[in-house]
């Protein structure tokens, strides 16, 4: 299972873009803000974790497609599914290379952002631990979307429409993390949340994934 | 390689696909040492039963009997990664079916020379016989091979015929799903227009929809 | 006989033809007396006026919107465990009636609002469940829509609903949480339930009432179609085979 990972690494960064794609997007979509919302330090400090978080989940959603598709159409996954390992378990492996190649780069990316965003100083370690904790429960739901959509052919879109609304309370919890840890307040309850959604996605949504691509590869 | 304890045996096998019938009463036994030809037209549901043994999707009704983990399953895409190299290709392989041991393939299939060449930049040919290189790195009897020659050469086909003999010489077994003759002499041929499945009101098999729709 | 009988598809479309003989005029006398009594024949109250007669809308839609997935998901559980054709069709067929639903409960929420709040739309934690509760229904029919194959969809969506049943909820513990956190203020539409006066009460049972009887009809309805479709397509695919 640790040659899955290792490959899908190898095969991000021999393609090119796997990094940099979603790092670029996450930084586009943050200077668009204070474009559209103007310059003003308060505001944008006022709704920096929003737009942070909003904008990592967009990064995230952008790569989702390509977990399983690529691997669908040269017909690996049909061997992957045939080889010893379980499904479950190379679904875990492939969500976990897309959050190494999304969601970590975006966490390390996000203080530099966040300064462009005017986030106030408190917020900024809390803005690290909450995408660190919460971006890998962005992978896990979504190579769950990947999953029941690899053999569609319009599937880029349906998959934003089936796990946009499935990110609803990960965006909660972590921008609520966020805005507390930035104001001073306790985080208590929003750090264990997240936490908790992304423990429990990372245990019981690979059983959902592979169930969802046994019956794609039908 | 391990010879298998028991051979590959279908009873009563009925395949379908999109929820119908496509071949039914299959009834074959796959010895180790043997090979198999599976024949029929375009369509007739070679690659569907192929998928079926391998597991990929549930039988419509019957029986297949075969040891766990020994059957190998190729079909027409090779599963290889253009940006990969050659032998960094058949390393995966290996690893994920816990051989390791790429040597044999690489010689088997004559890559020698090629394996630092990355996928993308090889011939039609050569990545052929790096998909059929995978078979051998899996190290499990049974392969199941679904138009193994599309764009071989005339000599990679006797180097394809080769290693299946010598891969049916180490007490394994194909079953190859094809329209050309590989030169394959000893192998069985399994006509499959007598199994194409009837109309139920032939008596043939109801599907999925049939069976709860009409 | 278990109960299982009826989920056969003939069984199915006999004994909803039977039904809906009853239901179709069922669910006609329940809304017409129950909207009829509370639009014209309940006193003004004394705040909110007239508006508040919306409730006799508003209140029975937002429960069907609700409970038309809970349906949904027995269904695509009956439908997982013991693969009845008829479940996984029935939880198609009621996806666009618990959709619309929660539209008609969102808009006529927002009229209501207007008046009495002096805004058509305010975050809170209720209603901002009911427009996620939308998008999963949006999300749901999308993928229904999407697949071809109609085993595989029925597979697909049942997963879906299944894990977004689970999501929904974490969704409305996240947004009642994400609102406490924004403002303090005061629930606004939890009030009303216990308010609601003798004369409000009776006409309103009758129109939940009435509603539900609507939805049965519905969803049986739809379902003969779709079950008539996939004859239609069994037949189809019975000639092409030759």
């Amino acid at each position: 299972m640790i040659a899955l990972f290792l490959r899908d690494l190898r095969l991000a960064i021999r393609a090119g873009g796997g990094f940099g794609l979603g790092l670029g997007f996450f930084l586009i979509v943050v200077v668009l803000v204070p474009l559209g919302v103007g310059p003003e330090g308060r505001t944008l400090s006022l709704i920096a974790p929003g737009i942070l978080w909003v904008a990592a989940l967009l990064a995230c959603l952008l790569s989702l497609d390509r977990i399983f598709a690529l691997d669908h159409e040269d017909g690996s996954l049909d061997l992957l599914a045939t080889a010893p390992i379980p499904l479950e378990g190379v679904v875990t492996m492939k969500a976990l290379a897309h959050w190494v190649t999304t969601g970590l780069p975006l966490t390390l990316a996000s203080p530099v952002l966040a300064l462009l965003m005017n986030l106030p100083g408190p917020g900024y370690p809390w803005l690290m631990l909450s995408l660190a904790l919460g971006t890998p429960a962005l992978s896990v739901i979504g190579t769950f979307g990947a999953a029941l959509t690899v053999g569609l052919k319009r599937g880029g879109l349906l998959l934003s429409l089936l796990v946009l609304p499935l990110y609803v309370p990960t965006l909660i919890f972590g921008a609520e993390l966020v805005k507390r840890g930035a104001a001073g307040q306790a985080v208590a309850t929003p750090f264990l949340l997240l936490a908790g959604i992304t423990a429990g996605a990372a245990a019981l949504l690979p059983f959902a994934s592979a169930a969802a691509l046994r019956v794609n590869l039908r | 390689m391990t010879p298998p304890a028991a051979a590959l045996a279908v009873t009563d096998l009925a395949v379908s696909r999109g929820g119908l019938p496509v071949l039914e009463r299959l009834r074959f036994t796959l010895h180790p040492g043997r090979a198999l030809i599976l024949r029929g037209p375009n369509g007739s549901g070679k690659t569907t039963l192929l998928r079926t043994l391998a597991g990929l999707q549930p039988p419509l009704a019957g029986f297949i009997t075969a040891p766990p983990e020994t059957i190998a399953y190729a079909s027409h895409a090779d599963g290889l990664k253009a940006t990969l190299t050659v032998a960094e290709n058949l390393a995966f392989w290996a690893q994920i079916f816990g051989t390791g041991d790429i040597g044999a393939a690489v010689d088997g299939m004559n890559l020698r020379g090629l394996l630092d060449r990355q996928a993308q930049n090889l011939s039609a040919g050569q990545k052929r016989r790096l998909g059929l290189a995978r078979l051998l790195v899996t190290g499990r009897p049974f392969w199941l091979l679904d138009e193994p020659t599309i764009s071989l050469d005339v000599a990679s086909v006797a180097l394809f015929a080769e290693v299946v003999r010598s891969h049916l010489a180490a007490g394994g077994a194909v079953l190859i799903a094809t329209h050309i003759d590989l030169g394959l002499p000893e192998a069985e041929v399994l006509d499959l227009a007598p199994h194409r499945a009837r109309a139920p009101a032939a008596g043939g098999l109801m599907g999925a929809f049939d069976e709860a729709f009409l | 006989m278990s109960i299982w009988k009826y989920a056969n598809p003939k069984q199915f479309m006999q004994t909803s033809a039977w039904a809906l003989r009853w239901l179709v005029p069922l669910t006609a006398v329940l809304m017409v007396l129950g909207l009829v009594w509370g639009f014209f024949f309940t006193p003004p109250e004394l705040r909110q006026g007239s508006t508040v007669k919306i409730i006799f809308l508003h209140v029975p839609s937002a429960m069907i919107g609700i409970n038309a997935w809970l349906m949904m998901l027995v269904a695509s559980l009956i439908w997982f465990i013991r693969r009845h054709h008829v479940s996984a069709l029935a939880a198609r067929a009621a996806a666009p009636i618990g959709a619309t639903m929660t539209l008609i409960a969102l808009i006529t929420g927002a009229i209501w609002g207007e008046p009495m709040w002096g805004t058509w739309w305010a975050w809170d934690p209720r209603l901002t469940s009911f427009l996620i509760l939308f998008l999963f229904y949006l999300g749901y029919m999308a993928l229904w829509a999407a697949i071809e194959e109609p085993d595989t969809a029925a597979d697909l969506t049942s997963v879906l609903c299944l894990v977004g049943s689970v999501f929904a909820l974490l969704s409305r513990y996240a947004v009642n949480f994400w609102n406490q956190g924004l403002h303090q203020g005061p629930s606004l539409t939890v009030a009303q339930k216990q308010h609601v006066a003798d004369a409000y009460w009776y006409p309103l049972m009758i129109c939940i009432a009435g509603f539900i009887a609507f939805f049965v009809t519905l969803v049986l309805l739809r379902t003969r179609t779709e079950i008539r479709a996939r004859r239609l397509q069994a037949l189809l695919a019975r000639e092409r085979m030759g």
